[in-house]
């Protein structure tokens, strides 16, 4: 029996959900979004940078009343060996613009905002409620949804997958395969309460402004991954992340790495004195290009990570989600405007206008970056970061050698480790995979 | 059949912890609850209606975050729901409390028709005094059945309800007349899941918004901090007594002896006891 008849079905409400089921409720659609939480931020996990962008071409003045922690206006890259960082560290005023660009936020609340939206928009918001199945009719195409609540089915024309990276109902239901240990990261994030002034002191910062710090190095203990620290208004988000199939053949804890980072001597006096107040833990989509499956078929379209859309070099994620939730809103109304059936051919719509955004051509021309830092992780992870760091105290250390005698000692550091080719063929690998 | 429940939104006293110094209650990030007891009491109304027919309508008075109780009340499957929210009830105890809810129960029979059954939960987890369900049965002349566990029966044409009520030793079978209000005890349900017509249903209605005129309250200086007597003078985390209990071993000993045993040790411990009995006993 179907209960009720809906233009479309949006499963989930995270950053790629909200996005399309607000695109689509405001353009007039009878829209449905179906989310498993308590309420939608509950089961949202991100670290989090916000780029302002990608939430305007969704909603314009955002900025009126979104839970917004700090706009970023510096970015420090930190390469790190056990004791020691060496980082490049941009600072400036222009980013404390009237609408900056990047801001640090609390999922938990900027969800339940931008859930708000969603409904003020038109659309039904239904909480607490799983998709168990995708339903189909007789010629395979995707006719509603059945939920763990007692009733029948939910009709609509087009069901919008957002369900996050696991996708577990598309995978059962074959609309693609579940992520593979090495095209996702692990992350784990601690929630680190201190006074507002006191952030402000420790990185320098007036009012609104923000500080993010990003680290590559030993911490990863050779693996593939990264370091994160972002200020937010009260607090500060820390944690770590790296490729699963690396902590699986490691044997490395996730736990293990955090408590290494945290204690790391040019981490420990930032967070120095805090609460953590909370923990948590979330898969990212590192797969890149390669590995993005089917985007559409008949009925269905899949969003955000659960379409494993996520710039895994620039740490970019959200601003993808809202950005292909957007896109496939958008194809979904067109389509709907000129009574077209949501088909498989005629859903390419949102393929082609998504290979047209940034979403596509950022993750294309990254396609190869995954693979090399997969196979070549000891090195860029650990050989480089220690070689660095030894170079820069070699050069900074005044102990009456000649300088021309530490710079041939620097030079056959880094000969010794990697050797005259493999210096050279790192350098062109990474110099092709990032072209 | 109409029923009107009364639910509290709570901190979920679980998750609260005693400022170490201050000695206050640390409510920051407590993720707020339904008071445990007013489900119970919410899935016997639901179960009611499903059985007799009639509405069920749930009120709660709290500040404007409050509606996302009666949100999730809706959810479960409740018909209506009505918010009593006011900057004059800040601060009420369970004078002002029960008096604000009488008003708001009457002004909801008055729109929605008289109540059958009003439910509250026994207490709630934050105050646990137990004092707001009698309160209102009081005020609005309605028959009062406390630490109800279970509603066995009712009758509409004889206007009757049976209840099972929890006493100290034992159950107590009571028969009352409607109308009456019932404080339900935890236990012998567990609040369901709303079906998907429900939730979908709840999703799209509105909970009603009173404030204290809306309500018909006129005299508000029987609301809030002003309409309660009670004042808290201080808050503090008992610390365990570090002396031990004495015990006395009853293996083969009558009753009448123990009693006598007690009442020796009672009276070495406190000797004036025993001169103040005895010189009663004189007199």
């Amino acid at each position: 029996m179907i209960e009720e008849e809906f233009d479309a079905i949006v499963i989930g409400a995270g950053m790629s959900g909200n996005a399309a089921a607000y695109t689509m409720a405001s353009q007039g659609l009878k829209v449905l979004q179906l989310e498993r939480g308590e309420y939608p931020g509950s089961k949202n996990v991100q670290g989090a940078i916000m780029y302002a962008n990608m939430l305007e071409k969704i909603i314009p003045d955002f900025r009126d009343d979104a839970p917004l922690e700090r706009h970023l206006v510096e970015q420090r890259l930190w390469v790190m060996d056990d004791t020691s960082h060496t980082g490049i560290h941009h600072r400036s005023d222009h980013f404390n613009e009237a609408k900056p660009n990047r801001y640090t936020i609390i999922r938990a609340q900027f969800d339940k905002w931008f859930s708000r939206k969603v409904r003020e928009a038109g659309a039904t918001v239904l909480c607490e409620t799983t998709v168990t199945e995708l339903v189909r009719d007789g010629r395979d195409r995707v006719i509603g949804v059945r939920t763990d609540r007692t009733g029948g089915i939910i009709g609509a024309d087009v069901v919008v997958l957002a369900e996050g990276v696991c996708g577990l109902l598309g995978t059962r239901a074959g609309l693609r395969s579940m992520p593979k240990p090495e095209t996702v990261a692990l992350a784990v994030k601690e929630m680190h309460f201190l006074p507002e002034e006191v952030i402000e002191q420790r990185f320098g910062l007036n009012g609104d402004e923000g500080c993010v710090i990003e680290a590559v190095g030993t911490i990863s203990r050779g693996m593939a991954g990264l370091g994160f620290l972002y200020t937010n208004k009260e607090s500060i988000s820390l944690g770590v992340g790296c490729l699963v199939s690396d902590f699986a053949a490691a044997m490395e804890s996730p736990y293990a790495l955090l408590d290494a980072f945290k204690n790391h001597p040019s981490i420990r006096p930032l967070i120095a004195g805090s609460e953590v107040k909370e923990y948590a833990a979330h898969l990212i989509p590192e797969g890149g290009y390669k590995a993005i499956p089917q985007l559409f078929g008949d009925g269905w379209v899949l969003v955000g990570d659960a379409a494993q859309l996520n710039n895994a070099v620039h740490r970019e994620g959200s601003n993808l989600a809202m950005t292909s939730g957007r896109i496939a809103a958008e194809a979904i109304v067109q389509l709907k405007r000129r009574s077209h059936p949501m088909t498989k051919r005629n859903l390419s719509l949102y393929k082609i206008m998504l290979d047209n955004s940034f979403v596509v051509k950022d993750l294309r021309k990254y396609k190869d970056m995954p693979a090399l830092l997969h196979t070549n992780s000891c090195n860029f992870f650990t050989t480089y970061p220690q070689l660095l760091s030894k170079a820069a105290q070699n050069f900074l250390r005044v102990d009456g050698t000649p300088k021309i005698d530490k710079e041939k000692a620097t030079t056959a550091a880094f000969v010794k480790a990697r050797s005259r080719w493999g210096l050279v063929s790192d350098a062109v690998r990474l110099a092709c995979a990032w072209r | 059949m109409h029923i009107v429940i009364c639910i509290k939104q709570v901190p979920d006293s679980a998750q609260i912890r005693v400022h170490p110094v201050t000695n206050t209650i640390m409510r920051q990030g407590v993720p707020t609850i339904i008071n445990p007891y007013d489900l119970f009491a919410l899935e016997e109304a639901l179960r009611l209606r499903d059985a007799y027919g009639g509405e069920v309508t749930v009120l709660s008075m709290g500040p404007p975050m409050a509606e996302n109780a009666l949100r999730k009340a809706l959810s479960y499957g409740a018909d209506r729901a009505v918010l009593l929210t006011d900057r004059y009830f800040a601060g009420s105890d369970t004078l002002a409390t029960s008096f604000a809810l009488s008003q708001a129960i009457a002004k909801v029979g008055e729109t929605f028709g008289t109540p059958d059954i009003v439910f509250t939960g026994k207490q709630t987890i934050d105050g646990d005094t137990a004092q707001v369900g009698p309160g209102i049965a009081k005020r609005l002349g309605l028959l009062q059945l406390t630490y109800v566990a279970k509603i066995a029966s009712i009758d509409l044409a004889a206007r009757e309800i049976n209840v099972e009520r929890r006493c100290e030793g034992g159950m107590q079978l009571l028969k009352s007349r409607l109308p009456c209000l019932v404080t339900m005890l935890e236990g012998t349900n567990e609040i369901r899941r709303g079906s998907l017509q429900e939730a979908l249903c709840a999703a799209r209605s509105q909970v009603v918004k009173w404030s204290a005129a809306d309500a018909g309250i006129e005299d508000l200086t029987r609301c809030g901090l002003r309409g309660s007597p009670t004042v808290v003078k201080r808050v503090f985390a008992p610390t365990p007594r570090a002396e031990k209990a004495e015990r006395i071993e009853t293996a083969e000993k009558t009753p009448r002896d123990l009693a006598d045993e007690l009442v020796a040790a009672l009276f070495t411990r406190q000797p004036e006891l025993a001169h103040e009995l005895a010189f009663n006993n004189d007199a």
